[in-house]
């Protein structure tokens, strides 16, 4: 029986929006506080999860045209690309650099390299989590 | 004033507790599925919003971090705790839960009968 249910559509809608801030929040607190690339990861997919069981998975694709067999390998890619950086200048593999900038609305701000690898490691969680759910879930 | 905090902190916390004793004792005592949806999804979403309060409170006063995301949290479970109980509730009505036999009023039976009587 097909039931048209507004309630979970209008919450997901909200809620989706609470869920994937607090997933960016949760990356981007990772240096300093608990969190990180792999926790943030898995909240977003959360957050799509939520999109894929309120609505269904044409729609979704629709909505998020993201191909997440890509978004790993570029996932990858930034975790050896911030890894081998530092072999290009002759120093150790895996070497890590940073420095404090002044950007204008933040102020005096210290930016890692660390960073690029949990960029990384975020993309290639959320490809690996929606590639599994995805090929579940779908009929054909 | 620290005294009045403290007040407010233990007020909240020991609501908040006794909300979700009260959400226990309502899941054993009550006889069927929807009235222990309406202890659980009622209570456990207040009880908890009190203790996050409260541990907000404690957390602002005594130790000085203002922490956004109890807040959050506080948010997120007045959104989603009584949509979890709604989506329960609803489930059990469409497949085949039959309320209590004190039961004197089931408005959603006739919009139930008219959707399976266009499926057919």
């Amino acid at each position: 029986m097909k039931m048209n249910n507004v309630i979970l559509k209008t919450t997901t809608q909200v809620v989706f929006f609470i869920i994937f801030l607090f997933s960016i929040h949760i990356f981007l607190a990772g240096h300093f506080a608990p969190g990180g690339g792999f926790v943030g990861g898995l909240l977003t997919a959360s957050a799509l999860v939520l999109l894929l069981l309120t609505y269904d998975l044409k729609t979704v694709k629709n909505l998020l045209p993201i191909n997440y067999m890509t978004l790993t390998a570029v996932g990858l890619l930034l975790a050896l690309g911030t890894a081998s950086l530092s072999a290009f200048f002759g120093e150790a593999f895996f070497m890590h650099y940073f420095d404090h900038f002044n950007i204008p609305l933040l102020g005096d701000t210290e930016l890692h390299t660390a960073m690029i690898f949990d960029l990384g490691v975020y993309f290639v969680v959320v490809g690996v989590t929606m590639i599994i759910i995805q090929s579940i879930g779908g009929d054909e | 004033m620290m005294i009045l905090i403290n007040t407010l902190i233990i007020l909240s916390i020991a609501l908040g507790t006794f909300f979700i004793i009260v959400t226990a004792i309502g899941l054993i005592r009550f006889p069927d599925v929807y009235t222990r949806a309406h202890a659980a999804s009622k209570s456990a979403t207040l009880g908890v919003m009190f203790i996050l309060i409260g541990a907000f409170i404690y957390f602002w006063a005594e130790e000085g971090v203002y922490n956004p995301r109890l807040l959050l949290g506080i948010l997120f479970l007045f959104i989603t705790g009584p949509v979890g109980g709604h989506l329960m509730a609803r489930a059990a009505y469409f497949s085949g839960v039959k309320p209590w036999k004190g039961t004197v009023k089931d408005d959603l039976k006739k919009e139930y009968d008219r959707k399976k009587a266009c499926e057919k």
